[in-house]
């Protein structure tokens, strides 16, 4: 008697999950809209388009955070050059966003203008077929995932692990930004892409679309971690985490540790090159920056501040880290590396768990050893009786 | 027509079942499971293993003993792929060849092993523990959309029965004491449905009373499978009442039933000599 999938997607998050979700949505997909577009500015719930794009940004961090923690949290592989994936996701969405562009850039040509200014005549190969939409999807998916295939696989099957791993993960993000920062690579240079108009026709400024990308940013933040939630509680995640916990013995009970490292690896590398599409067009611009090692290592943190193995913790820690970001880049922006420095080093110290084990503590709940790999109901005994 | 074509495949059956020849399948035709054949292992110049020998039949009960860094665990680092050798020849049956396969395709065609430090998955529960060891397709994309049929529900509970666990089904297997862990290893051993198991100082830390469970546990299970246990209690081993193989300095050095070996001038040598 074999359950269908839709239904296990359902049992795998606790009612109050679902009930968490579907605020959240509520809110993203109809309480923030409304109180974009329908309240005259000045109104006290009026939500400015600086929110609303400060928030898109965030969501798609969040989605990155929950990417890292199914590798970091589940699979135990820290890696340190997410960035890279995220950032290609971007420069892949953004070749789209520069086609789009058409002759209303400075030079007045079909070219991207950074084409025009290295006094190149026609696109190189790898910019062909780059006007089309559907096009700019599959590459958003295809570049980062390849290249988080081909990396992982080399890397899994000569068994590097641990500390090892994540200086070669920032080798790898660190040997892409340098690559990119090369005007002859073709990704504009330093400047990379800028001054986007339109998606699909649609004027890329207007609070109509701030809203669609903002909303499907909320939706794809949803779908991950639905999916996230399955993965972790399915004899998928379980394998996962014993690998974290005890790999060769993993592998003396017949599982290649590598394949499901590879596994989660590249599907880790996907959604963050997903959450990078959404970001380019909600800021306007991406550049090699993306891809320096610092903004990796961020990434980390704010899973590490949210709480490892618990996926929603890295939806915490983005919101808190990037909120306090803004605060301080604003008012105390000299202070921001120490606050972020203090940060880390405080939840190392104090916060093992992170905030979400705070509240588990708070609440007098110990944290179930097995919470990180849950079992379902109906994976114990007793949910075979009922 | 298809009668005609299962006929052909039984008459051809019948005319080779001298000696069918599968690949990828344990062949125990001529009723050995493990062939040792001069094995060297040397690590930094240290001989772990010198041209070690060793044949286990299928069904038996084999005892190994042998002072500290005699090459007991070393031997069963070689049997299970961990470690290469570098020289001489091990195989599974008559046909695999375990110097050419990985510790998961060894785990895979039927050999199990419990280390001696318990190893077993801390923060799953022990149903979990039992579940992953189970034999069943371990690929990447089964994992994925796995379910426990009634039938595996069953032999997980029958196995907790047999280690004596069912009331700890759902603990974190971090919190059994060492005995029961132990124990849930060798349960996972036995999901595993292994045709030889390695057992290296399974009986360390238990009571008494666990050790001559454990003993009684694996003379049931010898016959249907064949059990390699590395000890340093003789009561155990002699409760074992198979065989014994004593390893000294990387090779062997007697075999034969506990009280013959015990005999031996050479192992009383070995063991009380110096």
């Amino acid at each position: 008697m074999r359950t269908p999938l839709s239904v296990r997607l359902f049992q795998s998050l606790p009612r109050t999950g679902w009930l968490a979700l579907a605020i959240f949505a509520a809110i993203a997909w109809i309480a923030i809209p409304a109180a974009h577009l329908l309240l005259p500015e000045g109104h006290a719930l009026y939500v400015s388009a600086y929110t609303v794009t400060l928030m898109g940004k965030i969501l798609c961090y969040a989605v990155v955070a929950v990417a890292m923690d199914l590798i970091w949290g589940y699979a135990g592989i820290l890696s340190l050059g997410h960035g890279v994936f995220f950032a290609l996701g971007g420069y892949a969405f953004g070749m789209y966003l520069m086609r789009g562009i058409g002759t209303d850039g400075s030079y007045g040509v079909a070219l991207p203008d950074f084409m025009v200014f290295l006094d190149w005549k026609e696109l190189p190969w790898f910019w062909v077929g780059s006007d089309s939409f559907l096009w700019a999807l599959i590459m958003v998916v295809a570049v980062p995932g390849l290249l988080a295939f081909v990396f992982g696989w080399f890397a899994f099957r000569s068994r590097i692990k641990g500390v090892y791993f994540s200086i070669i993960t920032q080798a790898l993000t660190y040997a892409t930004m340098l690559l990119f920062f090369r005007n002859e690579t073709g990704f504009g240079g330093n400047n990379g892409f800028t001054d986007f108009k339109r998606i699909l026709g649609y004027d890329i400024t207007s609070p109509q679309m701030r809203l669609v990308l903002f909303g499907l940013s909320a939706a794809l933040l949803i779908a991950v971690l639905i999916l996230g939630r399955y993965l972790v509680t399915s004899k998928f995640g379980r394998v996962l985490a014993a690998i974290r916990d005890a790999e060769s013995r993993v592998r003396f009970i017949g599982y290649q540790p590598t394949q499901y490292k590879l596994a989660i690896w590249t599907l880790s590398a996907v959604l963050c090159a997903l959450a990078g599409a959404l970001y380019v067009p909600q800021v306007g611009i991406i550049n090699p920056s993306e891809m320096s090692p610092a903004n990796s290592i961020e990434i980390a943190v704010w899973v590490a501040v949210g709480g490892r193995g618990t996926l929603i913790g890295g939806v915490i820690g983005a919101f808190i880290v990037n909120l306090a970001k803004s605060f301080f880049t604003v008012s105390f922006p000299d202070y921001w590396l120490f606050f972020l420095g203090f940060l880390f080093i405080g939840v190392t110290l104090f916060l093992p768990d992170g905030v979400v084990g705070l509240w588990r503590k708070l609440r007098g709940r110990r944290p179930a050893a097995t919470e990180t790999a849950t079992p379902t109901p109906a994976a114990t005994p007793q949910g075979a009786k009922a | 027509m298809s009668t005609t074509m299962h006929d052909g495949i039984a008459s051809s059956g019948r005319a080779g079942d001298s000696h069918v020849l599968r690949p990828g399948e344990l062949d125990l035709s001529h009723k050995v499971i493990l062939y040792l054949e001069d094995i060297s292992v040397s690590f930094d110049g240290f001989k772990a293993l010198n041209n070690l020998s060793l044949t286990i039949d299928a069904g038996e009960l084999r005892a190994i003993i042998g002072p500290n860094g005699a090459g007991k665990t070393t031997m069963m680092d070689v049997i299970t792929g961990k470690t290469r050798p570098d020289s001489g020849k091990a195989f599974f049956g008559q046909t695999l060849d375990l110097t050419r396969m990985n510790e998961p395709e060894i785990a895979h065609a039927g050999i199990g092993r419990k280390f001696q430090k318990p190893t077993i998955f801390e923060n799953h529960s022990v149903f979990e523990n039992l579940e992953l060891a189970m034999k069943t397709d371990k690929r990447v994309w089964k994992s994925l959309f796995a379910q426990l049929s009634g039938e595996e529900r069953d032999r997980v509970s029958d196995t907790l029965k047999r280690i004596r666990l069912q009331t700890e089904a759902d603990r974190p297997a971090g919190l059994l004491s060492h005995g029961q862990k132990q124990w849930l290893e060798i349960g996972m051993l036995l999901m595993q449905e292994p045709r030889l198991l390695l057992l290296d100082e399974p009986v360390a830390g238990m009571t008494d009373e666990e050790t001559e469970r454990t003993a009684e546990l694996f003379v049931s299970l010898a016959g249907q499978h064949s059990l390699v246990v590395v000890e340093h209690d003789m009561s155990f081993v002699e409760a074992l009442g198979g065989q014994v193989t004593v390893l000294h300095e990387g090779s062997v050095l007697a075999e034969g039933s506990l009280a013959k070996v015990q005999a031996d001038p050479r192992v009383i040598e070995v063991y009380l000599g110096r």
